[in-house]
This record gives C-alpha cells, structure tokens and sequence, in this order.
C-alpha cells in the first residue's frame, strides 16, 4: 500500500510516524545485524579492525559478534575456506536460525583467491552457502566490509514480506538445510551444491552447449 | 660444528655397519648433509643425540623429498644442539616410492617434536615412519587416500568455465564439460613439459 508521501511528512512534523509494517520489521532487522564471531584467516584480522574502535561497526549496528551461531544473523565467511573445513562451515550456517545473511569477504572465500588451484582449497564458499554479498581485496580493508554491511543493509530493506518475490526465509516450502559435503577420498562429495551453485558457464558469450557444437564442426 | 668428514668418522666408529654418504650441498655455502642407511639410521640419530660431543638435543625439522625421477623419497632430518650451541648436523634417509616400501624409521621416539613433523611427512609424501607412536594426516582428513606433495599427484578434476581459460587450465576445462576427451589432458600435459 503506498502511502502518500505529503501526508507521511506532515504527520512526522506532529510527532506522528506511520510506516508500513513491512518497512518497520526491515528497518529493525537491518539496524541489528549480529555477526557470527569468527574467522578462517587473515581477512578476519581486518573483520576484528572493522568491528573496533577505529573503523567501529557499531555504527551500523553490527557490533554485537555472537560466539554461537544461535543468536548470530550474520555469517562473514572471512578467509580461506579449506576443503577439511567447508563442511563445518556449513554445519556453523546450517547451525544460525532464519533470517540468516552470508557475506564472503576476500578472494579466498569468493573463489579460493591464489589458493585456487590448490589441492585442499574450497573454490568458494558459494559452492555451498548461498552468499548475498561478495567484497573482492586479498584482504578488503575494514572500509569494504563496512561497504558490505551498507550493501547488505539496503538488501535487507528492499526485502518484500506481502507482494513480489518472498526472500527465501519467508517462504516456509524452502529449505533451510543445506546438505554438508562428506570428506572423500580424493575430494569433497558433492564437489558443490549443484542447487544453490550454478556458475555462468559461458564462454565468450558462447553457451556450453553451443560450444560443443561449434567443437564438433 | 666440526667438519662433516670428522662428524662422519664418528659416527661410523660408534655404530659399525653404517652406510654413511656426503651429500654436498648446493650451492656450497649450505649445509652438506649425511645420507644414512634406513637399517642405521635410528641408531646413528640416537649416537648424535646422546653422544657428549653432539648433544643434538633438537630436532628442528622433519621434511620429505619427492625425487620422482629418481625413484625415491628422502627424509630430511635437521638437528641442533641447544646445550652446545651448534647445528645443524642434516640427517637424510631414502626409501623407494613405491607405497607399500616407502618407509622409514621414525625419530619421534628420540625427538618428540618430531611426532607432527613426521605425521605431515607421512600425510603429504606417503611415508610411513616405522615406530611412531601415533601415524595418523595431520593436515588433509582421514578419509583422504593421496598424498598431494608427490609429483605425480593429479588434482581433482574441478575446473569452473573461466571466462579467460586458456592453455592448460582450459582443456582440463573443456575435458570437465565433456566437450573434449580425457586424452586431451594428456596432450596438455605433454606439451606442458615442452
């Protein structure tokens, strides 16, 4: 329902605020994000730089790092991701009740970063987790991260609970366990979660299948 | 720290029956390093330790050696002595690659610190160290069954479609999707090592 935004004004100006509920139960969400307190590696030096006194991320209101995944909103995946951690990564997230929010900080936790190729590096914490923000930097400095809970903030705020597109932990047919991957004996298993993780597979704007093709000819 | 030469009549004076070989090293201003045989080897670590000349009472670090071309793989011991204040005295032992041979005595009992140098050896290189107390990977999970330092370790298959793939990286890519046959791998490798 729009509300007339003249109206809206005026009724501040008497001490009177009406807001959607919708707007309200964003607005108290993204005020109060609480991060889960830990870090894979290097990038949580600068997550531990954010959240004190300099950079202070109380600001934002994400000061409050909660040590259990319980009572945490926030999970900042901030380093490398081993292939012998990932699945206590997801078991943390799987662990953190709805609604829930990821960001992968630093290459690492986007792609595997210089680790990639590695034998024992996940390429990716997306593999498994569904990730809403990713800040680039090896590692970001405490500025980005900051720029990544604004984004996140604004993320939570155009979240619709009545009309368009229901964000996932408002949908109660969508899954909140998210399967951990099983230690094989050459790698993990699944390598990824095929259902959340679906790179662009293409390839100079040429599709996977129209590659094959143009390979046969 | 005495001469090598001199370190090594020693030792062969006090555990007879010791192959010991020089190994130079290189560059020169390195240390050069004792090659002894896997049978003599627990016993000329015990001889360096405890002997009133050596006291190598630390043992600094454990690692392995994948000479692939070779056909073998060496431990490499280096040992200091806290109570003289010299070192490093370098304790090298072979053993063949093959899986079910490459094994080598274990030091941990003479050297604790030994225990999770010797465990990573055991978890990247395959070698087993007869006598430790406890062998299990250090670093990758139990269940893995490689042991990704050697080099002749093949990484998973796991390519993601990289926008600008080439070379290698994009007929290991390709041979992921199905586009290509494995054997591409091959030619990629071979004209790698061109």
């Amino acid at each position: 329902m729009a509300l007339d935004e003249g109206l809206k004004s005026e009724l501040q100006k008497h001490g009177v605020f009406i807001v959607p509920f919708e707007e309200l139960y964003n607005w108290s969400r993204k005020s109060s994000i609480w991060p889960l307190q830990f870090g894979l590696a290097c990038c949580a030096i600068e997550m531990i730089a954010a959240a004190a006194a300099r950079y202070d991320l109380a600001r934002f209101g994400a000061e409050v790092f909660r040590a259990t995944p319980r009572q945490a909103d926030l999970m900042i995946v901030a380093g490398t991701v081993t292939k012998k951690m990932a699945p206590n990564v997801v078991r943390l997230w799987n662990q953190m009740p709805e609604p829930k929010y990821c960001i992968a900080m630093g290459a690492c936790a986007i792609s595997g970063g210089p680790f990639k190729d590695g034998y024992n590096v996940l390429k990716g914490i997306d593999r498994y987790v569904p990730v809403d923000v990713h800040i680039p930097g090896c590692p970001p400095r405490p500025e980005a991260l900051i720029h990544a809970i604004m984004t996140l903030q604004r993320k939570i705020a155009g979240q619709h609970l009545e009309t368009g597109a229901k964000p996932r932990w408002y949908d109660c047919a969508a899954t909140t366990e998210f399967p951990m991957p099983a230690y094989g004996a050459h790698d993990l298993e699944p390598p990824a979660n095929r259902e959340i993780w679906q790179p662009d597979r293409n390839y100079k704007g040429v599709t996977i299948d129209e590659a094959r093709e143009l390979l046969k000819g | 720290m005495e001469a090598i030469e001199k370190i090594k009549e020693q030792v062969v004076a006090a555990v007879p029956g010791a192959q010991i070989e020089i190994i130079p090293s290189t560059p020169a201003a390195q240390q050069p390093a004792l090659l002894v045989d896997r049978e003599h080897c627990f016993a000329v670590a015990k001889f360096l330790k405890e002997d009133p000349r050596f006291q190598m009472d630390c043992c600094s670090c454990v690692t392995g050696v994948d000479y692939l071309a070779s056909g073998f793989i060496e431990v490499v011991y280096h040992l200091y002595s806290m109570a003289l204040k010299q070192g490093p005295v370098i304790l090298k032992v072979r053993a063949p690659r093959e899986l079910g041979q490459c094994s080598v005595p274990s030091l941990t009992p003479l050297w604790r610190g030994g225990e999770f140098q010797e465990r990573e050896a055991y978890d990247l290189y395959g070698v087993k160290f007869e006598g430790h107390p406890d062998l299990r990977r250090i670093l990758m999970w139990d269940e893995f069954t490689d042991h990704p330092m050697r080099k002749d370790y093949t990484p998973p298959l796991d390519y993601e479609w990289e926008p600008t793939a080439h070379d290698e990286t994009l007929a290991r890519a390709r041979a992921q999707e199905g586009i290509v046959p494995p054997s591409a791998l091959v030619e990629a490798d071979k004209a790698k090592k061109k």
